[in-house]
Formats: structure tokens, C-alpha cells, sequence
């Protein structure tokens, strides 16, 4: 598969950057790193996705913004989960869990149902 | 992350800036990718080649991100103010909270002040403002003739002259109008227990319609009913219906018995039309009946007129319009020569002005007074703000070294005068309430519309704006002043801030200057108005109004003849008098058809026998027809012989005149023993007597011409009662002896005349009561503004006084300076206030009663009483000046 390619469902993308930021602050390449590195390469995440996502996150209270120093003594705007992104992240990571499960149990299934039930 | 290095801090000295923040954040993420490309082999050169690549469009990011960072910081500064404001609100709280003798006066007088300016504006608003409660009644219009001194007669129509005017006139929907001679009373409900009185009026079959009014219950007028119908029909009123039936929904389509005569009520009226409040104030219509214009042709003038203007037809084009009509209208059609006799007389004006334009500038006048109030009110706020501010210069200054703007200060300061003030407009509200409340219940002033007195939601919104204007101009000012004052030197200064409170003296004796002149406006205006009033109540009305009263007596006087009826009516008249007479306590005893201050008449010009006279030359005596005793009952004075019994139908044909009448026919001359000529009849004059005030109290009076009961035909019969004791404890026995003589006689009200001379006054009372009481509420505010200064400043020199006592000064000096330094305030404030006393008092003029603008004893009163306040809320702190221990404040040094 080519993962470049790998299209980020809708909604997927804020769950992603949540996560990545429950491990403590991060700049905005530091998530594009963690988010692939964790994916063994899988996920690539483009700047311009990235950053309006950041910024609206930010705007809506999820998270919150301080401009820093980066490890190579740069100037960087570090992103933290607000309380409020918190509860965000453990609500969104259920209703994944419920999604995905779901889409698993289809995909996975070996024999038709009965048809009495979907008739 | 490691923390930002303090000179990184500094980035945004200058404020937000979102755009320069999306970039720096952009450019940090493609050095880092660069720095990452590059450690993995790339030249640095391709490394930024690539990354750049990777990135995409570089400047559609930037834009998104600025948007977004725009709309954050909007958001954020939105917080940032509410939070703010959350936090003065919560401080402001807990320094009112702390100081609770100063937010309750500063609540109570705002709360007086407010609450005066929300009930006269309810009044204002009810009676000026609102449009009369009739749909598209800007289009209403009422048609009269220019004043003239024949009284209601002369302010009338014929029924010819409503027909041929109503069919010839372009400017209105429809015309419509009312029998205007009616009395109160003038029904009594039968069949139904003891008779009860009722006050009927005869209207127009159309008069409902044009007004736009529809029945609550039932229907209205039909044409056919109009015109006479095959039975008699009723509307009632809505009041009435409540109060004789009980609300009794099926009491539509029933008889009930009117003077003895089934009717059907047709319909009731709606609650919102209340005839009384809008074309009779002060008196109330219980119903209607149509009035059949076929029988009214030859009785001459009775209608009044009113109309309903065409949409876009304006009150001028109507009256152009009635201009050309007049000329070929008719007095009576039966006679040619009455053709154009209305020439002139036909002016439309819009009947909002016809109800309460004589009350405008009452009303303006009043609203002005509570302006003043307010304006005191303020000032005295801002007064204490002020105070408080001086005291509190230390907190100020210690905020404002922590780091809080002046701006924060200055809001802080307003927010305290805000909370204060919608405290004080809350509390107002309510105090309104209960005024208007009692206002509209004032069922005997004589004012239009008083029952529609309501707070609504123009008042509401007058209450917030008037609320925050206070708090905005009166806190603005000790706001300003502090924050313009120097932090660190009120830092540094010591505890009492008395440098500082000395540096804003001036202005505060500046404010209570004001105060002082407004108030000194206010008093001279009410003094004038009470003057006026107790000139009105001083006026010879020409009879005694005192203990007499009177009562509509019920009477059968039909037989086939007139002379017959003479000589029946003469019986039951001598026969009721003789009777009622015998009462103990009953001096004298009389009847007239029309009262003084009520209704009235006038039939045509009698003229001097010997003279001819040119139409329109002579007067049109007002006509009452009276029984031998009235005169005396009702303490006219009278110059010549009063009519006997003897004056029969049979007998000589006699007349009293007035003292007006004598003087224009006779001048010079004794009238008494002269014949006036009513057309081809001859009249004796057997005496003269004083001109009575028959149209109203403050007026002229005119010619006045009184025929024996005996002679003439009586429209009704007042029984008119002189008593040497109470009037109303005679109402039993009168009733019982007219009951005696005619078991229909209805429980009519029996009224001292007195209260027909009240409600003449009573609009004057009103407005006087009103500015009599704001100008009190204006001086006690004034006194409580002088007397916080004084105190404060005796206050705050407590340690001054005491080092000169201390060296010798006595008590008397102390207080006598402290005296002095008050009644300096106050006469700087009334030679200020009687300047412009005298410019407001040449403005009210017109609302004054044969009192000058410039009436002395008003001016004198007024500085006396002004002295006398200001006196008293000096002394008061002079006491506490002259008690100041100088032992205790050199030992404090």
C-alpha cells in the first residue's frame, strides 16, 4: 500500500494530534515525527493539514498554545491538551474504538447472516 | 520545551500580532525539516528544495492560519472584558457591601428621583404620547366651533346641520357624534329592586363605527335601530355591566327596564373604551342609546361633531373642506333664513389635541420638575461618589501602582454609580408602581385617559435609560476627577487625605451650588403654582358651594297641554321643597335644571323691549330654569325679589338676570322692574343676581338668565339643599321624603356641591400636589447635598478646629463659622436659582392663575424656606465641629 497516499478519515486527524500531544507539549513538526514514527511510517501528515487542524483545535479550546524553545534552541510554538482537549481525546478514542470495532466485525465476517434478519 | 529567555518575552511588545506568529511557527517547521533532511546526507541546498517541496503552498497555510489567529484574539479579548467586568462587578459588591449607609441613601435618593421621573413619564407618555386608544385614531378628529361665551350650546350642532354636513363634506370617512346635553344620573334602572340612577348618552347610530370600537358581547347599533327601530335598543358600558349585572354574559339580547320602559341590550362595550376618559373627564357613562336625529330637528343645537378623516387627508384640506360646506348648511332646514349660520363655525381638530392639548404644558412643566429632581438627585451622587473617592484616594493609588489602568478606575468608579443606580431604578420602579397605581384611580380629577395609566414597556425602557444616564454622567465625574489626580502623590500623602479633599472643594461646592439653584427653581415654580391655586379656590364664584348639595329629583309632569303641565310640574315642585324643607336641619330647599360647573344651555338672544337689535349683536344668555327657594339654596346673592309660587302659568311672565346681563342690556341702570322680549313674549325682570361661574372656576363669566319652573319647560329637576350641617347626613331623610312623594324616585347620589367645585379644580390640584411634592422632595435633597458637604469638610478639618479651639477659640466661633461657610453655599445657590427662577416662572406663566411671574411673597417664601433648610443641615455639623476635644487631637499629633 502506498502510504503517502493514506487518506486521513474524516475526524481521524484531530484524534491523531490529541494523542500526540497527551504524551506533553509538542511543536507542530515534533507531532508530524511522533505521528509517523508511531505508525511505523504509515501515516504522513502534510503541513497543510497539519497546522489549520492545530490552529482550529487551539481556537476551540482543545488545546493550548506558548512559544518556546526547541531542542536545537529555536523559537517553536508548543502545543499542550487543555483539560477540556483531554476529555476530547478520551472521548474521541472510544468512539473510534466502537467505529473501528465495527468496521472489523463486517469486514471480518465469514459467512452471510441469516437472511429472516435482514429481510 | 525549556522556558522562553526574558528578551524572547518582548516579541510581542506591541501587542498580538497573529500574523507574524503563523509565520514564525511556518518558518520553524522548515528549518527543523531542512536540519533533519540535511543530518540524513542532503546537501543544504536540495535539503530546502525538498522540504519546500513538501511543504506546498507556503502562503494558502499562512492565510488560513491568520484567520484563524484573528478570530482568536478577538474571542480572547472578548474574555479578557468580561472577565474584567466580572471582576469590578464582584468588587464593586463588596465596597458597597462595606459602606452600607452610603449605598443605602445614595439607593434611596436615586430611587425617589427615578421613581418620580418613570410615574410622570407614565402620565406624560399616557396622556400625550400614547395615541387615544381608538384604531387609526390619528385619523379622529373632533369638529367644534371656536370658543364663545353661550357656552355648550354655542359649541354644537343641530341635526340638520350633522346631515347636511356629513353628506356634503369630502374629507371624511364618516361623521358621527353625541347628544351633548346630558347630565349625570339622567336614567334610573327599574324593575330591578329599588330604582338605581344610571348615566346615559345618545349617541350617533354610527358613532361606534367611526371610533372603530367593537363590542365586547353582541353587536352594535343597527342603521334601522338608528333611525328609531322597532324597539328601543342599548349598548352598556363595560364598567356598568361589570358592576349593576354582575358581568352577566346573558344579559345581551334581554330587556331591561329604563325609567320604567323595557330596552334590549344589543351589546356591551369593550373594557378598553371608557367614554368618560376621553370626552367627559372625571365623570363616567354607564350607556348608550342611539339617538334618533328625526325627533332632535327643531331643538336646535345638540350634537357635538366628530369624524374619521379619509387616509391622507390632513386636519388642513378638512378644515378647506368644511370651510367651503359651511356656507350652504342649514340651522334648520325649515327656515331659509338659518342657511350659513355655522359659517366659520366648523373647525376640525385632531381629537388627541381636542382630549389633552390644554394639558401639554402642564405636563411638559411637570416632566420638567422631575428632570430638576433627577438632575439634584445626581448631583448629590455624584456629591457622595465624589467623597468616597477622596476617602478611598489611598486604594486608588495603590491599584494604580499594582498596575491598574485609569481607564480600569475610572470603569470601576462607574461601575459603582451603575450598580447604584439600577439599584435605586429597581427600588424606583416600584415606588412608580404604587403612584400610578393611586393616579389611576383618581376617578375624580377631572383628567383624560388617568384610567390608562400603566407602566409599560415604553416606561421600562424610559426606567434603563434614564438609569444608566445617571449612572454615566454622575459617575463620570468623580471618575475622571480621581484618575486625573497624581497616584504617587496621593501615595505619599497622609491618612486623611486632606490635601486632596481640599483640592476638590471647589467643584464640590460647585455641585451643591447647582443643586441649591435647581432646587430654588423648583420651589419658586410650585410656590407659584400653589399661589395660583389657592387664587382659584379664592375666586367669588357668585353662590356658596358649602354645605349644600344635590340630588336629580324624578318627577311625571305629562298632560295634554303645556299650561296644564305648568301648573302640574309647579305642584310636585312646591310639594317636594315644602316637604324636604321640613327637614330639621334644611335651611332652604330648591330646583334648577342645570347646575353651575356642569352642562349648560342657551335658547335665542332675548333683546330689550324698545330696542331692535342686529342678530348676533346681543348675547345668548345661558338659561336655567329654577324654582322660588333655588336662589337662596344656593347662595346667589340677589337684588330684587326671588320668583314666589305665585308666578304661575297664569300669572305675569317673569325673569332673573345676572349682574353681566344687566350691565350689557342696561348699563348704568337698575334692570330690575325692565322687560326683555323673548320674540313676541314679554319678560319682567324682578331681580339681579351675581354672576355665577357656570362653564368653569378659573374663567370669565358671561350673560345668565334664570325662568320660574313655572312658566318654562325644565330640562331636568337638581334638588338643591341648604343645610346648617353636614350635607351628607341629610341624604337619608331627603331621599325618604322624596321617595314619600314618588315611589320611583331612584337612589340618586346625593352631592355636596363642593365636590362640583373640586373636580372643576381638580387638574390644577393635581398638577400643583405633583410639583408642591417634587419641590419638597427637590429641598430635602438639596438639604442632604449641603449637609454632605458640610459634615465632610468639618470632617476632614476636625484637627484644624480642634488646634484653634485649642488655642482659644470658642464654641460659639467654631459653630458660627461653620454657619457662615453653609449659608454662603446656599445664598450663592439661590441668587443663581432666582435668576433662573425668574426666567422659568415667565415660561409658566401661562399655567399661573392671577399670579405674577414675579410674585414676591412666592420669592421671599421660597429664600426662607431655603435658608431655614440649609440652616438646619449646617447646624448639624457644626455641632459635631464644636465638639471636636482639642485635647484629644493635639494628643493624636
Amino acid at each position: 500500500m502506498d502510504t503517502a497516499k493514506l487518506e486521513f478519515f474524516r475526524g481521524t486527524l484531530d484524534v491523531l494530534i490529541l494523542k500526540a500531544l497527551a504524551w506533553g507539549p509538542l511543536h507542530g513538526y515534533a507531532i508530524t515525527n511522533l505521528l509517523r514514527r508511531q505508525s511505523d511510517d504509515a501515516l504522513l501528515l502534510e503541513e497543510g493539514t497539519l497546522y489549520p487542524a492545530l490552529w482550529r483545535l487551539e481556537n476551540r479550546g482543545s488545546l493550548d498554545a506558548e512559544w518556546g524553545l526547541s531542542g536545537n534552541n529555536r523559537r517553536a510554538k508548543f502545543y499542550r491538551l487543555t483539560p477540556q482537549g483531554r476529555r476530547q481525546l478520551r472521548h474521541e478514542v472510544r468512539t473510534w474504538e466502537a467505529y473501528a470495532g465495527a468496521v472489523a466485525k463486517v469486514l471480518g465476517a465469514t459467512q452471510p447472516p441469516l437472511s429472516k434478519e435482514i429481510a | 520545551m525549556t522556558p522562553t529567555p526574558i528578551w524572547r518575552r518582548y516579541a510581542r511588545l506591541f501587542g498580538p500580532d497573529p500574523a507574524a506568529d503563523v509565520k514564525d511557527e511556518l518558518r520553524f517547521h522548515l528549518q527543523a525539516k531542512i536540519d533533519d533532511l540535511v543530518t540524513q546526507g542532503w546537501s543544504p541546498e536540495s535539503a530546502r528544495q525538498e522540504a519546500a517541496r513538501q511543504f506546498g503552498d507556503l502562503r494558502a497555510l499562512q492565510q488560513i492560519g491568520v484567520r484563524i489567529g484573528e478570530k482568536m484574539e478577538r474571542g480572547k479579548r472578548l474574555k479578557d472584558h468580561w472577565n474584567d467586568s466580572l471582576q469590578d462587578v464582584r468588587y464593586t459588591f463588596r465596597t458597597l457591601s462595606r459602606d452600607p449607609g452610603f449605598a443605602a441613601t445614595s439607593i434611596l435618593i436615586l430611587a425617589l428621583a427615578i421613581g418620580a421621573n418613570i410615574a410622570v413619564f407614565s402620565v406624560v407618555n399616557a396622556l400625550l404620547l400614547r395615541p387615544l386608544p381608538f384604531p387609526d385614531s390619528r385619523e379622529l378628529v373632533w369638529i367644534a366651533p371656536p370658543p364663545t361665551g353661550c357656552g355648550l350650546s354655542c359649541a354644537t350642532y343641530s341635526a340638520d346641520a350633522y346631515e347636511e354636513f356629513r353628506a356634503q363634506s369630502r374629507a371624511y370617512q364618516d361623521v358621527t357624534g353625541y347628544e351633548a346635553f346630558t347630565t349625570p344620573d339622567n336614567f334610573r334602572l327599574t324593575g330591578r329592586g329599588e330604582p338605581e340612577p344610571a348615566t346615559g348618552i345618545e349617541v350617533i347610530g354610527n358613532f361606534f363605527q367611526v371610533l372603530g370600537v367593537q363590542p365586547a358581547m353582541g353587536r352594535l347599533f343597527t342603521a334601522d335601530e338608528a333611525r328609531g327601530g322597532p324597539q328601543p335598543v342599548t349598548l352598556l358600558g363595560n364598567a356598568y355591566w361589570r358592576r349593576q349585572f354582575n358581568a352577566d354574559p346573558a344579559i345581551v339580547g334581554q330587556a331591561i327596564e329604563l325609567n320604567g320602559t323595557p330596552i334590549t341590550v344589543v351589546g356591551v362595550l369593550p373594557e378598553s373604551f371608557d367614554f368618560g376618559a376621553i370626552f367627559s373627564p372625571g365623570a363616567k357613562v354607564d350607556l348608550f342609546t342611539p339617538l334618533d336625529l328625526k325627533l332632535e330637528h327643531d331643538w336646535g343645537n345638540i350634537v357635538t361633531l366628530l369624524a374619521r378623516l379619509k387616509p391622507g387627508v390632513t386636519v388642513t384640506q378638512a378644515l378647506d373642506d368644511a370651510n367651503r360646506v359651511a356656507p350652504n348648511i342649514y340651522f334648520n332646514t325649515k327656515y331659509p333664513e338659518t342657511l350659513g349660520r355655522y359659517k366659520g363655525n366648523l373647525i376640525p381638530v385632531p381629537l388627541k389635541d381636542y382630549v389633552t392639548g390644554k394639558l401639554r404644558r402642564s405636563l411638559i412643566a411637570l416632566w420638567c420638575a422631575v428632570g430638576a429632581i433627577l438632575l439634584i438627585a445626581g448631583v448629590n451622587l455624584s456629591n457622595l461618589l465624589l467623597a468616597r473617592a477622596v476617602a478611598r484616594a489611598k486604594e486608588f493609588a495603590v491599584r494604580g501602582a499594582l498596575g491598574a489602568s485609569r481607564g480600569r478606575i475610572v470603569r470601576q468608579l462607574l461601575m459603582e454609580s451603575l450598580a447604584l443606580s439600577s439599584a435605586g431604578a429597581a427600588l424606583g420602579l416600584g415606588l412608580a408602581l404604587l403612584l400610578i397605581a393611586w393616579l389611576s384611580h383618581q376617578g375624580s380629577v377631572a383628567l383624560p385617559l388617568l384610567g390608562t395609566l400603566r407602566i409599560d414597556g415604553q416606561a421600562l425602557g424610559w426606567t434603563v435609560l434614564v438609569a444608566i444616564s445617571t449612572a454615566m454622567i454622575f459617575g463620570l465625574l468623580p471618575g475622571l476627577r480621581i484618575a486625573s489626580g497624581n497616584l504617587q502623590e496621593m501615595l505619599k500623602d497622609s491618612g486623611s487625605g486632606a490635601g486632596l479633599a481640599r483640592k476638590h472643594e471647589p467643584l464640590r461646592a460647585a455641585l451643591v451650588i447647582f443643586e441649591v439653584a435647581l432646587a430654588c427653581v423648583l420651589l419658586v415654580s410650585a410656590g407659584l403654582l400653589l399661589r395660583s391655586f389657592v387664587k382659584v379656590l379664592d375666586v367669588d364664584l357668585g353662590f356658596q358651594p358649602g354645605r349644600a348639595a344635590s340630588i336629580q329629583v324624578e318627577y311625571d309632569d305629562s298632560a295634554p297641554t303645556n299650561d296644564a303641565r305648568r301648573g302640574k310640574r309647579g305642584e310636585i315642585f312646591q310639594q317636594i321643597i315644602t316637604r324636604v324643607s321640613a327637614i330639621p336641619g334644611v335651611e332652604a330647599a330648591g330646583i334648577c335644571d342645570f347646575l353651575p360647573l356642569g352642562p349648560n344651555r342657551s335658547w335665542d338672544a332675548p333683546v330689550p323691549k324698545g330696542r331692535t337689535a342686529v342678530p348676533g349683536e346681543l348675547p345668548e344668555p345661558l338659561v336655567y330654569v329654577i324654582t322660588p327657594g333655588f336662589i337662596h339654596a344656593m347662595g346667589i346673592r340677589l337684588h330684587g325679589r326671588d320668583f314666589t309660587w305665585t308666578d304661575g302659568p297664569h300669572s305675569d311672565a317673569v325673569v332673573l338676570i345676572n349682574a353681566s346681563a344687566a350691565r350689557f342690556y342696561w348699563p348704568g341702570e337698575d334692570a330690575v322692574g325692565k322687560i326683555l322680549m323673548r320674540g313676541k313674549e314679554e319678560d319682567r325682570i324682578v331681580g339681579v343676581v351675581d354672576d355665577v361661574h357656570e362653564e368653569n372656576v378659573e374663567g370669565a363669566t358671561g350673560s345668565q338668565i334664570y325662568y320660574p319652573a313655572t312658566q318654562q319647560q325644565p330640562d331636568w329637576a337638581q334638588l338643591v339643599v341648604r343645610t346648617s350641617m353636614q350635607p351628607a347626613s341629610l341624604a337619608a331623610s331627603v331621599l325618604h321624603a322624596l321617595r314619600a312623594l314618588n315611589p320611583k324616585q331612584p337612589a340618586a347620589e346625593f352631592r355636596p356641591i363642593q365636590t362640583i367645585v373640586d373636580r372643576a379644580v381638580s387638574p390644577r390640584r393635581f398638577f400643583m400636589l405633583l410639583v408642591a411634592a417634587f419641590a419638597g422632595l427637590g429641598l430635602l435633597l438639596a438639604a442632604l447635598g449641603i449637609y454632605g458637604v458640610i459634615s465632610y469638610s468639618v470632617t476632614q478639618q476636625s484637627q484644624a478646629i480642634g488646634i484653634r479651639m485649642a488655642l482659644g477659640a470658642s464654641v460659639g466661633h467654631v459653630q458660627r463659622q461653620v454657619l457662615v461657610r453653609t449659608l454662603r453655599l446656599a445664598v450663592a445657590g439661590m441668587v443663581l436659582g432666582t435668576l433662573v427662577a425668574l426666567a422659568v416662572a415667565r415660561l409658566i406663566s401661562s399655567l399661573l392663575f392671577s399670579t405674577l411671574s414675579w410674585d414676591l411673597p412666592t420669592y421671599f417664601g421660597m429664600a426662607l424656606a431655603l435658608l431655614l433648610v440649609a440652616a438646619i443641615s449646617g447646624y448639624i455639623p457644626a455641632r459635631r465641629a464644636s465638639a471636636v476635644n482639642p485635647m484629644e487631637v493635639l494628643r493624636s499629633y
